[in-house]
């Protein structure tokens, strides 16, 4: 090991049993938690303080939302399945199932950019009732999650897929604590897509 | 970390969630269309999307077979978390009048 490799990044700690990036992304997601927890915190606080509230689908669209929920759990398996295709040492899966993965976030994003065009079309802005400010503010932030998500998995599908032949063990680290954040912005599509569609 | 004898067991693990997750977002978007009272549509949405999340968090995030050291970092996330949830909420069931 050279000086300024980072340690702990295959091998375990052994005070913590597990290596640095297994504990890094669930601290990380752990913060993600938080900070999606007060604005949900925020979306309660609007809501029963609002004289009025209006029922999601007076403003947005069921069967859009209800598709990306499909599509988001649908990336959520084919991310798995490529870190399982990495554990069966089978690379050319493992580049397929990614690649789905990838597009799957693309056709998420491409159906809130409808959805969003759509509301702006109909002058529907954050500005125009706390409604669609907590609505545009909680799937903002959420999209901006899916972007992050898909652009890390875009470099461990394209140049960061290198690693497979000189340290294939980080390599799959990699590609779970990714799959780890991934799963967590699916998880908050989970709740967002009934509280702010279906209530 | 999983070995390759497991790995096929974990596949079709994976496969019975997804169908899992995918009937229960039908059921959301139909109980949605009971018109019930906006109590008991909240609460069964709620319901139903924490069965989706548990899912989601034990198999596809394999938290079921996880290290109790993460384990007990995110009961202390989900304690702070019902806490941010619950507090500024809180704060209102009881005002003091002067």
């Amino acid at each position: 090991m050279s000086a300024t490799e980072i340690p702990y990044t295959v091998e375990a700690r052994p005070d913590t049993g597990l290596n640095n990036v297994k504990i890094g992304i669930w601290l990380f997601l752990a913060s993600e938690v938080m900070l999606f927890g007060a604005l949900f915190a925020s979306y309660i606080m609007l809501r029963v303080g609002a004289a009025e509230w209006p029922h999601g689908s007076h403003y947005l669209s069921v069967p859009w939302a209800t598709l990306n929920t499909v599509v988001l759990i649908s990336s959520s398996v084919s991310m798995v399945m490529a870190w399982a295709s990495l554990i069966r040492k089978d690379f050319g899966k493992y580049r397929l199932y990614m690649g789905l993965t990838i597009l799957a976030a693309f056709g998420f994003l491409g159906i809130k950019f409808i959805e969003y065009s759509s509301k702006f079309a109909h002058g529907y802005l954050p500005e125009t009732n706390t409604f669609l400010a907590i609505y545009f503010t909680l799937t903002g932030l959420h999209g901006l999650h899916v972007i992050g998500g898909m652009l890390y998995n875009l470099y461990l599908w394209g140049p960061g897929a290198k690693m497979w032949k000189t340290n294939p063990q980080q390599f799959i680290n990699r590609v779970e604590v990714s799959g780890l954040f991934w799963h967590f912005v699916d998880l908050v599509w989970i709740f967002l897509f009934p509280i702010l569609y279906l209530l | 970390m999983s070995h390759e004898q497991d790995i096929d067991k974990h596949v079709r693990t994976y496969i019975k969630v997804f169908g899992a997750l995918l009937v229960l977002t039908v059921v959301t978007v139909a109980v949605s269309y009971l018109h019930l009272s906006t109590g008991a549509a909240i609460a069964l949405a709620l319901v139903v999307a924490t069965v989706k999340g548990s899912l989601v968090a034990c198999y596809f995030m394999h938290l079921l077979d996880e290290r109790k050291l993460i384990l007990s970092v995110l009961l202390l996330t989900v304690l702070f978390f019902f806490f941010v949830l619950i507090g500024p909420w809180a704060t209102e069931l009881n005002p003091i009048v002067l």
